[in-house]
């Protein structure tokens, strides 16, 4: 892994994947389905043309098979039991949660007898992935409809039983009931002895939001007992007979080659040791045989100069890959005349921000358990790309995507840290040599080494002003960290905007909020410097500028309950940022306390206002708001990767400081509901207004402009 | 290797293993106690934390000869029956956790710390707390739910505790 051939996992996924997603193949006849399902009622979820291209990569329906765009199915069974199946996967976002509550309100079942069948790809349909904040916008609408053609379905079926018109019957509790006959019938008597298949009708009326009984409510956790009480199976929990330990050698550095490798003391252990091309690895019955094997292995490794943290922002403006677009949708965004609206500004303000690389550190790290039969392949990982795994592995044992099953339990988190399959491939190719079921868990200094990093970036900003306060001109440089969140939604009549990528030194890949928080970063903070070029208060300047209604409300609805304008003590510093993201809307305020002799920073308190759309559930919102807020916390003032010569100089929870109790500000949380708008994502979107409002109120209590991420690892002096 | 006795969550188990191995993999390898976690192996995030003789201790740095003999009560033995521990009823109540890999652990230290300081204030949950790593960032919550449990008297409670 060279410096030039570090571009395996697309900067931002969520576009590039679209593009490559794999066809779904499903092929099952209908016979068979019930067969697979036992009998009862399946409603399939059809994919409109236009989105078929994008989430399952096409296909066209034939004969009696059903069709292939499938995005998501329900089954009711002869008991009355609601069985979903969507490929999305939960990794603490609360989806298993909230995409039962939305089936639960349009079928009027309660939320107990409901069933997710997530992210396995023998079951479920194939879905690109979790991440990118889709799941609700996307699932959530598709289960609703689904949800309400099944619960239609059954009306058909108690009218025809009673021989009523369907429009007199309604469905509650599980039951179709007939109001004016008196009567009703439980959904497991209308399904019984049935074979009954059908697909949504083009527009189906949904409940509007306004309406909602059981979405819209903060339901807790549907599995949260098993959770409490250590019953739950994680990926790194799994376990078959006669099952292996695995372990992997890993190289002295990034990019190293084997020179030379004696793993015959392993052997003698009993250890099962493979060595294909780069891969060494051992497998032994018990864990630790597996490391006293791996640690018996002697290996000579070569390997290049690299660079290193000293001269990463240097390196990164200079190994630019100009032309080489990696996120496909165009780099670089003009309008009107940005070098005239420079020189014609009153005040120009020039500012150079950077972002270090940051590890997600899940707390669960890759897992796997890998089990062969024959040609066929089952694998048990924590991915938010199952069925991306599945063509991983497809390809590495050179086998058809059908022979390989990934299934993916409720894994302990992901960041956007596991889109991919290291721990699926290793242990698969330990199985394979040892003939048993080989279990593979990353050690934390694997994951801090051998995943990805939330890219490193510099930014440069250059903007024009007028003395009245009004940006005639932003020009915006981003060098390797993204172009999520790159444009501004502030207006400004002359723009000139440029995504560069880079050969990055180091692994990269998406990271909550991708590269939404370090543009986010350096668009609020010069924000705020051009606010203090014109003596202008940091609100009035940003709504003097912006005219996006939803951006403007929870602008407002933050200062409000931040008391923005309010009179400080010395070493107090209240700072803002906020934006636009993932179709959310986010305005977060920061109160921090400097103490001026020891440099120490103290974030005291923040105050988040969010605004998703029809709100689904309340209270995993808060706690999604209120996490992001935390996480974001280590991004912001300590966490960074230190690297020298392809090798990791801080990769273990001892060297590398993320957030802890100790570090809690207290959190106030607004929720702005527009029960008009369609419900979108909220794991990403509130974290990226928290960086810069840290940055603007130590400016305000200090006078001292912090332009680097994180701003303060060594208290404020020292940085 | 050696047969090493251990008393956990009220039963005995006899085990064949070498006395320096860690508590955590005999727990989750050798008696498929899963409920508690590796997350650092260094005693530095709390997913692994059991509670010995009464006190919350990390068992991946905890070698499993040291607690030979002594009383060790894992997430799986905190509740009775169906009947929840207070600390673990709380913890789904206020819905202090997301993908909830730290929980066990959590919920161990704040059984450890209700059992030494049954009624703590804030900054003294945040000091004992301060070991354990949510990533996920629901601290807020957590320490809110081991408020409402020190506020929980009754039976339930003591039994825990005493544990």
């Amino acid at each position: 892994m060279s410096a030039k051939t570090n571009f395996e996992i697309p900067l931002e996924p969520e576009r590039y994947e679209l593009r490559a997603g794999s066809p779904y193949r499903f092929d099952l006849d209908r016979r068979d389905f019930f067969k697979f399902l036992g009998a009862g009622i399946v409603v399939v979820s059809v994919l409109k043309p236009a989105v078929v291209a994008q989430e399952s990569g096409g296909g066209r329906r034939r004969g009696e098979s059903l069709p292939k765009e499938i995005a998501a199915w329900l089954h009711i069974g002869e008991d009355g039991k609601v069985t979903v199946y969507t490929g999305k996967v939960e990794v603490g976002q609360n989806i298993r949660t909230s995409l039962t509550q939305a089936v639960s309100e349009e079928l009027h079942v309660p939320i107990s007898k409901i069933e997710l069948v997530m992210g396995d790809t023998k079951l479920t349909p194939f879905d690109m992935g979790t991440f990118g904040s889709r799941t609700t916008p996307t699932m959530n609408l598709q289960l609703r409809r689904v949800a309400a053609a099944a619960r239609d379905t059954l009306i058909g079926l108690a009218a025809a039983q009673w021989k009523v018109d369907a429009q007199r019957l309604v469905a509650a509790d599980g039951k179709i009931k007939d109001p004016q006959g008196n009567r009703s019938v439980e959904y497991a008597a209308l399904t019984k002895g049935q074979q009954l298949t059908q697909e949504l009708p083009a527009e189906d009326p949904l409940i509007p939001a306004a309406d909602w009984r059981v979405a819209g409510q903060s339901t807790p956790k549907v599995d949260g007992r098993d959770f409490v009480t250590g019953r739950h199976r994680y990926p790194s929990d799994q376990k078959l007979p006669d099952m292996l330990y695995g372990k992997v050698l890993r190289p002295a550095a990034f990019g190293a080659t084997l020179v030379s490798l004696d793993a015959t003391k392993s052997e003698q252990m009993g250890a099962t040791v493979v060595h294909d091309g780069d891969f060494v690895g051992v497998a032994a019955p018990t864990s630790r045989l597996a490391e006293s094997a791996l640690e018996a292995i002697r290996a000579d490794w070569k390997a290049e100069p690299q660079p290193s943290t000293k001269e990463l922002f240097d390196y990164l403006r200079k190994n630019t890959t100009e032309g080489h677009d990696v996120t496909g949708d165009g780099d670089s965004y003009n309008v009107g005349s940005v070098d005239q609206a420079l020189s014609s500004a009153d005040h120009k303000v020039t500012s150079t921000y950077t972002v270090a690389y940051i590890a997600h550190v899940p707390l669960e790290p890759r897992a796997a358990l890998a089990k062969w039969d024959g040609d066929q392949l089952t694998v048990w990982t924590g991915t938010q790309r199952p069925f991306g795994v599945r063509g991983q592995l497809a390809e590495a044992f050179h086998m058809p995507e059908d022979h390989v099953r990934v299934f993916m339990p409720d894994t302990g988190a992901a960041y956007g840290g596991k889109h991919t399959g290291e721990t699926a491939i290793e242990a698969a190719r330990l199985a394979k040599a040892a003939k048993r079921p080989v279990k593979l868990v990353w050690t934390r200094e694997e994951e801090f080494t051998w995943a990805y990093f939330r890219p490193a970036g510099v930014i440069d900003v250059m903007a024009g002003i007028r003395k009245d306060g009004t940006i005639t001109a932003w020009e915006m440089h981003n060098y390797n960290s993204g172009s999520a969140g790159i444009r501004t939604y502030y207006d400004v009549p002359n723009q000139r905007i440029v995504f560069h990528s880079v050969n990055s030194p180091l692994r990269q890949g998406s990271y909550r909020a991708l590269a939404a928080t370090a543009n986010h970063f350096a668009r609020e903070s010069h924000m705020d410097e051009l606010a203090h070029a014109v003596k202008m208060d940091s609100l009035e300047f940003r709504l003097k500028n912006l005219k996006d209604e939803r951006l403007r409300a929870v602008f407002h609805a933050a200062a409000k309950q931040f008391g923005w304008g309010k009179t400080k003590t010395a070493g107090q510093g209240f700072g803002m940022g906020g934006g636009y993201e993932k179709l959310g809307n986010i305005a977060t305020f920061a109160e921090v306390n400097v103490d001026v002799k020891s440099g120490e920073v103290k974030v005291v308190r923040v105050v988040s206002a969010f605004e998703c759309g029809a709100i689904v559930n309340p209270d995993n919102l808060r706690n999604q708001i209120e996490g992001s807020n935390v996480q974001g916390l280590g991004g912001a003032l300590f966490e960074a990767i230190e690297f020298e010569n392809g090798k990791i100089l801080n990769g273990r929870l001892s060297q590398y400081r993320v957030p802890r109790f100790s570090d809690l500000p207290k959190l106030e949380t607004v929720l702005v509901d527009r029960k008009d708008i369609p419900s979108v994502g909220a794991g990403e979107c509130p974290m990226i207004g928290l960086a810069p409002a840290i940055a603007n109120a130590i400016f305000d209590a200090t006078g001292t402009r912090l332009r680097s991420l994180p701003l303060v690892p060594n208290g404020l002096k020292a940085s | 290797m050696a047969t090493i006795q251990l008393a956990i969550n009220g039963k005995s188990y006899s085990v064949e293993t070498d006395a320096q191995t860690s508590l955590l993999t005999v727990l989750r390898e050798h008696l498929d106690l899963t409920g508690s976690k590796y997350g650092c192996g260094e005693g530095q995030c709390g997913a692994c934390t059991v509670l010995v003789d009464g006190k919350s201790q990390r068992s991946c740095i905890t070698r499993v000869g040291t607690v030979s003999g002594k009383q060790i009560t894992t997430i799986e033995g905190l509740a009775t029956g169906e009947q929840l521990h207070p600390v673990q009823q709380v913890f789904l109540d206020e819905g202090a956790m997301q993908c909830a890999y730290c929980t066990s652990g959590m919920i161990m230290s704040a059984v450890a710390l209700l059992k030494k300081n049954p009624s703590p204030n804030e900054s003294e949950i945040v000091d004992f707390m301060d070991g354990n790593v949510c990533r996920c960032g629901t601290y807020s919550r957590i320490i809110t739910a081991i408020q409402k449990a020190a506020k929980m008297q009754g039976p339930a409670m003591a039994k825990g505790a005493s544990r």
